[in-house]
């Protein structure tokens, strides 16, 4: 199962296991990861599930759809490396992925 | 998606206190058909909402995405439940009261019950249904360095009244609805308007970017590409903002007055103190009338619980109907109720406006 490391705004680091075709947010959920709030239960309505993927991993986690850059309007300190954990799936490729949380989601 | 709530707040008036049977504190799904099963027992329903309208999350988070657990229903959207719901429920005409959050609830000393809604609406009731789901939403707090220093003297997170704005220098933040509404609205009376956003596109409705875009052509307004990462004043006065576009290099606006609009999220709020006895924000009821540890106050739906619950639209649904039943016990103390079906009971197709068979 893929490896996933959520880092938190103050530094923590889980690293948890994923399953494939499981959302980030999910596996963050599953995991009880702090900073994740994912109140609309990822329908890429609320932007509390905002993470930024390491710059080594952006090619592989690809770039938000139009609804999602859309959502990310309503997220804090949004930068290039930006992305909805909701909307990302957890794949075989993804084995290793780090996402850093942002201070405040909402 | 995101309502214009906050726009239209100044449309909300103040009655006189209204007395009444029941008070159904949020119009979600759980909400409205709690009216169902209130008015097959003889109960009429006052409903507020802190939205401007019904459906709760289903209406404000995903009125476009498919549901597929509502029992009888293979697949319906969020918007399409709530318009059948409040079809459901139009031969007990519930009176919603939208744009208001009940701020206090007090105990009278003839058993009854008084709400106090954030502007000032009076309620005497004799139950109150807290079909509150996941709480009240409330506008997001950006997390700028300072900023609690400046809310409610020069940051302001609604438009409450349109007057207050008038001769300001007004910097407002976001890409959607409530922001580009609100660029428009106060545009006129400010004395100069200035629209920040991390981008060129806009989740806003295009005609109001378009309307946006056109007055800084004219010259009328400022649109700037950017975050803000630092506020400035004292005493709670804002003086400018720094801001930043990517990896460009930081600028100042000057404002004395900033709108950060970054949506919604839900809050438990004043319910917390109503001494009911919450455990993890939520309201513990039995799974016999759904009542919370006050007599006369039930809770359903999200905001809920008990062993084995499920935060699931058709637990709400059930949770209403057996509040119903204990709910009429007392609102008509005189009055036994028998158990009756809608296909066949006389009495229940009167009420509903349908034709006996």
């Amino acid at each position: 199962m893929p490896k996933i490391t959520f880092i938190e705004f103050n530094g923590t680091e889980h690293v948890v296991e994923g399953e494939v075709g499981q959302t980030l947010m999910e596996v963050a959920v599953k995991h009880s990861i702090p900073g994740i709030e994912a109140e609309c239960g990822g329908a890429c309505a609320c932007a509390t599930c905002h993470v930024y993927v390491d710059e080594a991993w952006l090619e592989k986690t690809g770039t938000p759809k139009d609804t999602e850059e859309d959502m990310l309007d309503f997220a804090f300190d949004v930068r290039d490396n930006s992305r909805l954990s909701c909307q990302i799936k957890v794949t075989e490729e993804l084995d290793g992925l780090v996402v850093r949380l942002p201070e405040k989601q909402y | 998606m995101i309502s214009k709530s906050q726009q239209q707040t100044t449309d909300v008036s103040v009655g006189e206190p209204i007395e009444t049977d029941a008070v159904i504190i949020g119009a979600g799904p759980v909400g409205l058909f709690a009216v169902f099963e209130l008015g097959l027992v003889d109960i009429k329903a006052h409903v507020v909402d802190i939205l401007d309208k019904p459906g709760g999350q289903c209406a404000e988070l995903y009125p476009e995405k498919p549901i597929y657990d509502i029992p009888a229903f293979p697949e319906i959207s969020g918007q399409e439940l709530t318009d059948n719901l409040l079809a459901q429920i139009k031969p007990f005409e519930p009176t919603f009261h939208f744009q208001q959050r009940v701020d206090a609830l007090q105990k009278l000393p003839d058993g009854r019950f008084q709400l106090t809604t954030d502007i000032g609406q009076v309620f005497i009731t004799k139950v109150v249904v807290i079909a509150a789901g996941g709480g009240s939403f409330t506008p997001k707090k950006p997390p700028y360095p300072g900023i609690a220093d400046y809310e409610g003297r020069s940051v302001f997170y609604a438009v409450r009244q349109r007057e207050q704005f008038r001769g300001k220098d007004i910097l407002i933040v976001g890409g959607g609805d409530s922001a580009l509404d609100w660029v428009l609205n106060l545009q006129p009376i400010a004395r100069s308007m200035k629209l920040l956003h991390r981008r060129e596109n806009f989740r806003a409705a295009p005609d109001s970017v378009n309307k946006m875009r056109a007055l800084v052509e004219a010259g009328k307004m400022e649109f700037h590409l950017g975050q803000i990462t630092a506020l400035h004043g004292e005493n709670g006065q804002l003086t400018g903002v720094t801001a930043r576009h990517g990896k460009g290099p930081e600028f100042e606006i000057a404002c004395d007055t900033l709108l950060p609009f970054f949506g919604l999220t839900m809050k438990l709020g004043p319910i917390a103190e109503w001494g009911l006895n919450l455990h993890e924000n939520l309201i513990p009821v039995d799974t016999e009338k759904f009542e919370t540890s006050i007599p006369g106050i039930y809770a359903i739906g999200d905001i809920n619980t008990y062993p084995g619950k499920l935060k699931l639209i058709l637990s709400g649904f059930h949770e209403a109907a057996l509040m119903a039943h204990s709910a009429h016990r007392v609102v008509h103390p005189d009055k036994t109720l028998r158990f009756q079906y809608t296909t066949s009971s006389s009495s229940l197709q009167k009420k509903l406006g349908v034709k006996a068979s």
